[in-house]
């Protein structure tokens, strides 16, 4: 269970969230909507303390996984990422083979035990549903790969090392139609395994895969709850502006 | 008028096409003056020029090269039979040990009796080896043999082993040592400098926050730009004395000198250009790394590192590059001993601090000049390699591993 | 986990100390060099001529003729690089021309300066019979810094946008006015950047003077181009190595050293004073 209270965050002097709070259920798809530089992200990259890359950046208020704060002095920031996976906006694999890009995380979380990585690998690219198309050429690299396929590759990655909950960063948005589906696909059948958190810029897509939507502005929460309810019937005026395209 | 304009445009247009080329020009000249004069050595004849090298007639040794010559000379060897002749001592005659054997007044008012003399001489004792100038050597005397005028061969030239280009009456050029020396000099400057530029490119790219950065670049950056000429002072004055202390030697000027000098010297290079190298690796890499729970060590380790070592590599090479090059620094601290590098304690000579030494002193033309342009093309010819070595490296694509 | 820790907190530790210490010790031989050398340098020593056979005096035509091979190596070097790197930017397009021409300007860029002074001795010197002269030297200096004025100049050509070359060629300026009128004053300041970075390496190499130009002592200044001059860096590099009393010397050899340190490291932070300060103004 993820949870926000009272989260506000900064850039230097710039507040890009307000008083956020939040609580995501887990085995559920939860998707963030709103229009660009309205926060979603930095929310999204808070819960695996991505934002902490970055300099000059202060948050008050608790995030809670699990309960447990994530930002307490005693959290290990490796364990936290590790239990907390991401997908990136843009397919990033490491100029590594196929194979070597998703035993990744379990190299470098000490494992060595090459039976287990083998197994693991397999069953991560079973998940992503890239098994089928990469089985041949597990030893090339991870280049050669379209670019749905490197997403999904990423995808693997990021499952590999059994994360609880997997953050997705516009996990679409540099894909073509049917990698997009493909995806989506994919999204909806991870769902019974992981906590899933997807920042979209593409209502449909918010609308088709996830179980709730939050709507932000503005660094704001205008509006969170379930995703049927939020597009047929939104309490908030501009949650209605903005998903009949009136601005964003 | 504006015909005129044209055709003035026309010109412009064609000087500035015409000095594109330029650099193609300079290289090209380059190679054709630096191969010109130096291949012009395997012309030249293992005896020193306007000399000739005579023995008794019944001597059955009909040719001798520049190291046996030496050794003759030097009274390393002191019978005919080491050199495939028979069991005699060499005796060593000098031509002006002539004038020793017979009066003054013998050899006539413009010395034209004395190829005969010589040859008299020469007939006598059966042990002997001349080396005699040309013009009063006593070529078609009775009784006298002129070696073969040998010329001087590629194979002594690249793997001989002694350069002393002033010896007499054959100088010897063997580069192997200054060839040697060199590489040997290089290797370690590169063994010294690659962890310690590597360790600061690391803390500079990744791990220094961006006020230090921001200072500490362009100061590497323009310690790259002292002149040789200071680095091999400061060598000089601090470095030698304090490695002659430290180990305890003879003389503080050596290879390990040498090593030291060129190693700081080329750190500035390697640095900014690893340095370059890493930060050039994308965000998206390092954020992929840490999300799957790396650490930021591990990162660097597995990612970031791999992914820029197309640029450290060439960073590395042209670090060679500069260190095979160098010249001044290494005249000045290495001690210039020409002999086959051993130890890093002892003095070593390189091709460029060779060039530099003894081109003054070498007289145009002779063969001691064209070996020392010869060493130029062997130089040349090194940082060629490296430097296209570094230019395909560098664009080289960053395939899986 | 812990381990993991463990094993970065080491490290990190280990580079931080190295990039301390490297860095200290680099400043460290700059440091040196002031210090010893602060307390030599005085009016007189700058303007008078060495005397007592080296061993007291001044630097005054080394100056000099650092000055004059300078002045004749830019000379040589400014126009042919700059028309080089105009050709190969605003002409030659992308072709294989260009990248042949790129690959061989970085070539030359990387023959090390021996070898210069070899070139330089076999065509300036003999072949061409200049002599040991300060055109030989100049030419010599000027080919080995042709690659350092081609790309400085051709970086600043590329930085101006393309649009003001078309606004040019769209008003019916013809293409070598276009670069005349319009790309080369606004890339001037660029360039100029790359000529004082040549200065500063030019008077900064031995090498290639050693065989061209460089006499040891000089009674008197040059009066032609065909006469030889003292210089700087040869200056240090004979009062380190051979003079009659090195011990007696070593001051003038550290004020020689802090005067030639001082030119090329002022070259080169006057170019990226510059480059910073034009580098502002374009962008606005």
């Amino acid at each position: 269970m993820i949870e926000a209270k009272q989260v506000n965050f900064y850039y230097g002097d710039f507040q890009a969230l307000k008083d956020i709070n939040m609580r995501i259920e887990p085995h559920t798809v939860t998707a963030f909507i709103g229009p660009s530089g309205c926060g979603k992200s930095t929310f999204l990259r808070l819960f695996n303390r991505m934002n902490d890359l970055i300099p000059g950046t202060h948050l008050t208020g608790e995030c809670l996984i699990d309960g447990e704060d994530i930002y307490h002095k005693s959290v290990e920031i490796d364990a936290l990422r590790k239990k907390v996976g991401m997908v990136f906006q843009k397919p990033n694999p490491f100029p590594k083979t196929i194979f070597e890009n998703v035993a990744y995380g379990l190299r470098v979380n000490g494992i060595g035990d090459r039976k287990y990585i083998n197994r693991r690998v397999e069953e991560s690219l079973r998940d992503a549903a890239l098994w089928d198309e990469v089985k041949d050429k597990l030893k090339k690299s991870a280049f050669e790969l379209s670019g749905g396929q490197q997403q999904r590759l990423c995808i693997a990655r990021a499952l590999a090392i059994s994360p609880s909950i997997l953050l997705m960063d516009e996990p679409a948005s540099a894909l073509d139609p049917v990698s997009t589906s493909k995806i989506e696909e994919l999204i909806y059948h991870l769902k019974k395994d992981y906590t899933l958190v997807i920042v979209t810029h593409n209502m449909q897509q918010a609308a088709r895969v996830s179980d709730k939507t939050g709507f932000f502005m503005l660094g704001e929460l205008i509006e969170f709850s379930e995703t049927r309810k939020m597009f047929l019937n939104p309490e908030k005026e501009q949650t209605q502006n903005y998903i009949t395209g009136r601005f964003g | 008028m504006k015909q005129l304009r044209k055709i003035a445009e026309r010109t412009v247009e064609t000087l500035l096409t015409a000095s594109g080329a330029i650099t193609t020009l300079v290289i090209f000249l380059i190679i054709v003056f630096l191969f010109k004069e130096g291949l012009g050595l395997f012309n030249s004849p293992v005896v020193e020029k306007g000399y000739v090298l005579c023995v008794h007639e019944k001597n059955s040794v009909a040719d001798l090269t520049a190291y046996q010559i030496k050794q003759i000379f030097d009274a390393e060897v002191e019978n005919w039979k080491a050199l495939g002749g028979k069991d005699e001592a060499i005796e060593l005659f000098r031509f002006e040990e002539i004038f020793n054997h017979y009066p003054e007044a013998e050899f006539g008012e413009d010395y034209q009796y004395l190829p005969d003399k010589l040859g008299e001489y020469i007939r006598h004792s059966s042990g002997i080896i001349a080396f005699l100038p040309k013009r009063y050597a006593p070529v078609d005397k009775p009784g006298v043999k002129t070696l073969r005028e040998a010329q001087i061969r590629i194979t002594d030239f690249f793997f001989g082993k002694e350069w002393m280009p002033t010896s007499t009456p054959a100088p010897l050029f063997g580069v192997l040592p200054l060839i040697m020396g060199t590489l040997w000099v290089s290797f370690f400057a590169i063994l010294i400098a690659m962890p310690l530029g590597m360790g600061v490119a690391i803390y500079l790219s990744e791990l220094a926050n961006e006020r230090v950065r921001k200072i500490l670049k362009p100061t590497i950056e323009l310690l790259a730009g002292i002149p040789s000429v200071v680095y091999g002072f400061f060598g000089l004055v601090v470095l030698v004395p304090f490695i002659q202390q430290l180990f305890d030697l003879p003389v503080g000027e050596t290879a390990l000198a040498g090593s030291v000098i060129l190693a700081i010297m080329a750190l500035p290079t390697i640095i900014t250009v690893a340095e370059d190298a890493m930060r050039n690796t994308p965000r998206a890499m390092r954020e992929a790394s840490l999300a799957l729970g790396a650490t930021p060590w591990q990162t660097i380790c597995r990612v970031i590192i791999p992914y820029a070592s197309s640029g450290i590599s060439a960073a590395v090479v042209l670090g060679i590059g500069r260190a095979v090059g160098e010249t001044m620094a290494v005249l000045m601290v290495t001690g210039n001993a020409a002999v086959m590098p051993r130890t890093l304690f002892e003095p070593v000579r390189t091709i460029p601090a060779t060039i530099a030494a003894e081109l003054g002193e070498a007289p145009a033309g002779g063969a001691h000049y064209q070996s020392l342009f010869l060493l130029g093309c062997i130089l040349f010819i090194i940082t060629m390699i490296i430097s296209i070595t570094a230019e395909v490296i560098s664009k080289k694509q960053h395939h899986a591993v | 986990m812990r381990f993991n820790q463990l094993n970065q907190l080491i490290a990190f530790s280990i580079f931080r100390i190295l990039g301390a210490l490297i860095v200290g010790f680099l400043l460290l031989i700059l440091g040196f060099i002031i210090w010893q050398g602060v307390g030599v340098i005085s009016w007189d020593f700058l303007t008078t001529a060495p005397t007592d056979g080296m061993t007291a005096g001044g630097i005054y035509p080394a100056i000099v003729g650092t000055l004059y091979l300078v002045i004749g190596s830019m000379f040589i070097a400014f126009p042919l690089g700059v028309m080089s790197a105009i050709y190969t930017v605003e002409y030659a397009g992308n072709g294989k021309i260009v990248r042949f021409i790129r690959v061989m300007t970085n070539n030359l860029g990387s023959i090390p300066s021996i070898i210069f002074g070899l070139f330089g001795m076999a065509l300036f010197v003999n072949s061409l019979g200049f002599g040991d002269s300060i055109i030989a030297g100049s030419f010599t200096l000027g080919l080995l810094v042709l690659p350092l004025i081609i790309r400085t100049t051709e970086e600043a050509l590329k930085a101006i946008p393309d649009h003001f070359r078309t606004g040019s060629l769209a008003l019916g300026a013809s293409k070598l006015q276009t670069i005349h009128r319009v790309v080369l004053p606004m890339a001037f300041p660029n360039i100029i950047t790359g000529l004082i970075l040549s200065i500063g390496r030019v008077s900064g190499e031995t090498a290639p003077i050693l065989f061209t130009v460089a006499a040891y002592f000089l009674p008197k200044l040059p009066e032609s181009i065909f006469d030889q001059v003292m210089a700087l860096p040869y200056h240090l590099y004979v009062i380190a190595t051979s003079g009659t009393d090195l011990e007696a010397t070593r001051p003038i050899a550290y004020g020689t050293a802090l005067v030639l340190i001082a030119i090329v490291l002022g070259m080169n932070l006057l170019a990226s004073f510059l480059r910073r300060y034009f580098g502002k103004r374009i962008n606005v």
